[in-house]
């Protein structure tokens, strides 16, 4: 196994920095809006396992986030905890069960099949959080207070505000660099090499003796957990959850963020998730017409930026190199 | 038996509406092998170009005169005219790309679109219930019925066998289905693929627009109604099989049927069964009761 290049960390390092000292000098409302920002580079992360690795586009990956986030309501609802380690644990075991089955029915297909039956098992999951409102809230969602932190170590003050852009923002960032790490040794691994050789040409990874559907169904599984915890993480921060996020337009977005950022790349979704949550908060607070904002964008994206916003970077900045 | 009746014309209506939209859905992805996801929205396109020109038609009368269901196709071909629009100018540039882009795109699509009829017809839904009215209603037995839904009924009858012997006894059909088949023989025997395009983007448009319009007086338009009619439709191709023309028809009818006995006997799950039974149905043919893989 090998570490990163130092190429990676010669500027990873210093972002990282950056992301450390920002909370204290930007204003507080930043600090959240990136904290929205990493949350759903974290989903963008296990997303694009499935899609930039091992070639399986989903359109239902909202109900792992969704589980991830349902699963921390119904903790509070039912368990009476407000530790968020014991959300993330939640999060984490419901989105993994949720992944492991639904990926059993889906890895045996691929293509558009694999997209229809992922965004239709999803809807069921929304359809039943919709329509069950006793135990979900139907439309109105379950509130979730805001939880302590490292088991009832770090509490939230009086000031709900300063807690979330400070040390929820920390908390957050912490298991961020640790979902990033922990996705770029999968993707380095023996295990990762075998999911791009699927992905690139299935039947010779079959040949060489990869179990296809195994493989497939052990990366359906990571990247559904990736997905859940960042579910988990969300629910703090918005204070409710709603049928909303296992829409299968919720589904759209990641996969609009992780092009967003380019799939080809490690980075790309990180970029792609922060970048999509500004646009989308900036066309939502300036205009009703936001949606039309997004679209164009995604449009204009597909039509000239295939390659995604890192992946355009990358081209432009190697080239020089490989001409010298 | 009164009940009954009223319960197997519900689901024929439902299943007449969900055809026209399936169908479209079918034919482009059977011809061009494109899953438009703004499919739903050119549904509610349709729904609101019918009720916007009822609106203005009726002024500020409260009755339909009977010319005004002549406007009901208005919004069918509004619908086919922005398709016609949209395929040359989005899709043809993504032929040659991989299947995700052609998704994205069309998913694109659905947020301008949607916007598009907020920008366009305002927040607030639009009605055009003066249609549905101006028929009256049946009585049979002990039960009413309204005329107008019996309208639609007929409407989806007549499309689809319309639509049938449009694909299987024109010579535009032959062409289309050749093209289906096999794009690059087709081409190589003299067929303009993008005219076939085109044309079979726009007449899916056409029939969903024509689902939006026959429906409009009965329902009225509002925004974010395409969204959860594509989704409907989705369970219906995927149950006939994609690309399919009497897969959708099947899966209407089968859709609508569940769907009926849903809402009267288990309304909390009646939209889980339906996505359950187009999970099912993949997982068992993934390339539905009658399509081809």
């Amino acid at each position: 196994m090998t570490g990163p290049p130092r190429r990676v960390l010669a500027w990873s390092a210093p972002v990282l920095l950056a992301l450390i000292v920002l909370p204290f000098v930007v204003p507080p409302y930043q600090t959240v809006l990136l904290t929205y920002g990493l949350v759903f580079a974290i989903a963008a992360l296990g997303f694009n396992l499935l899609l930039g690795y091992t070639g399986l586009l989903s359109f239902g990956h909202s109900a792992y986030f969704g589980m991830g986030a349902y699963a921390v309501a119904f903790t509070v609802k039912y368990l009476k905890l407000e530790s968020m380690e014991a959300f993330l644990l939640s999060g984490i075991l419901a989105s993994g069960a949720v992944a492991a089955l639904f990926g059993l029915l889906c890895v045996r297909y691929t293509k558009i099949f694999f997209g229809i039956l992922t965004m239709a098992l999803s809807q069921v999951l929304w359809s039943l959080a919709f329509k069950f409102f006793w135990v979900t809230g139907g439309s109105d969602g379950l509130r979730v207070p805001t939880p302590t932190l490292l088991g009832g170590f770090v509490r939230a003050g009086s000031d709900k505000f300063e807690f979330l852009s400070h040390r929820y923002y920390f908390y957050v960032l912490a298991v961020f660099v640790v979902c990033t790490a922990l996705m770029w040794v999968i993707v380095h691994s023996p295990f990762g090499k075998a999911l791009q050789a699927i992905r690139d040409n299935e039947t010779r990874a079959e040949f060489v003796g990869v179990q296809v559907w195994h493989y497939r169904w052990v990366a359906f599984l990571i990247s559904g957990i990736f997905t859940g915890l960042a579910g988990a993480l969300w629910v703090p921060l918005n204070g409710l959850t709603t049928p909303d996020i296992l829409h299968w337009t919720f589904s759209g977005k990641m996969v609009f963020f992780t092009v967003l950022g380019g799939f080809q790349t490690f980075f790309g979704p990180i970029v792609g998730a922060i970048i999509f949550n500004y646009l989308e908060t900036y066309a939502v607070g300036h205009t009703v017409y936001w949606q039309m904002v997004l679209g164009i964008v995604l449009v204009v994206l597909v039509l000239a930026l295939p390659a995604g916003i890192v992946g355009t970077v990358r081209r432009f900045a190697v080239r020089p190199v490989k001409a010298a | 038996m009164d009940t009954l009746i009223v319960h197997v014309l519900n689901a024929l209506l439902y299943a007449s509406v969900m055809f026209l939209i399936a169908g479209g859905l079918s034919l482009i992805y059977g011809v061009m092998r494109i899953v438009n996801l703004a499919h739903g929205n050119l549904y509610a396109f349709g729904a609101y170009v019918t009720a916007w020109a009822v609106g203005r038609a009726l002024g500020t009368a409260t009755e339909a005169s009977v010319w005004m269901y002549a406007l009901l196709p208005v919004g069918a071909l509004a619908a086919a005219g922005l398709g016609a629009l949209l395929e040359p100018t989005l899709l043809r540039p993504l032929y040659r790309r991989a299947e995700e882009y052609q998704l994205l795109i069309t998913f694109g699509l659905l947020l301008i679109l949607e916007d598009l009829m907020r920008l366009i017809w305002g927040p607030y839904p639009l009605q055009a219930s003066a249609l549905y009215e101006g028929l009256g209603s049946l009585t049979f037995g002990e039960s009413i019925y309204p005329t107008y839904n019996l309208v639609v009924i007929v409407i989806g009858g007549v499309a689809a066998a319309g639509l049938w012997a449009f694909v299987y006894r024109t010579q535009f059909g032959v062409v289309l289905r050749a093209t289906s088949q096999n794009m690059r023989m087709a081409a190589a025997l003299g067929v303009n693929v993008n005219r076939v395009y085109v044309q079979a983007f726009t007449l899916g448009c056409f029939m969903a627009g024509l689902g939006g319009s026959v429906i409009v007086p009965q329902q009225g338009a509002v925004l974010g109604m395409g969204v959860d009619a594509l989704i409907l439709a989705f369970v219906v191709v995927v149950i006939g099989g994609l690309g399919s023309l009497e897969g959708a028809l099947i899966g209407a009818l089968m859709v609508g049927f569940v769907r009926e006995a849903g809402i009267t006997f288990f309304p909390e799950i009646e939209l889980a069964v339906l996505y359950l039974m187009a999970a099912g149905v993949l997982m068992i043919r993934p390339a539905g009761i009658l399509g081809r893989a």
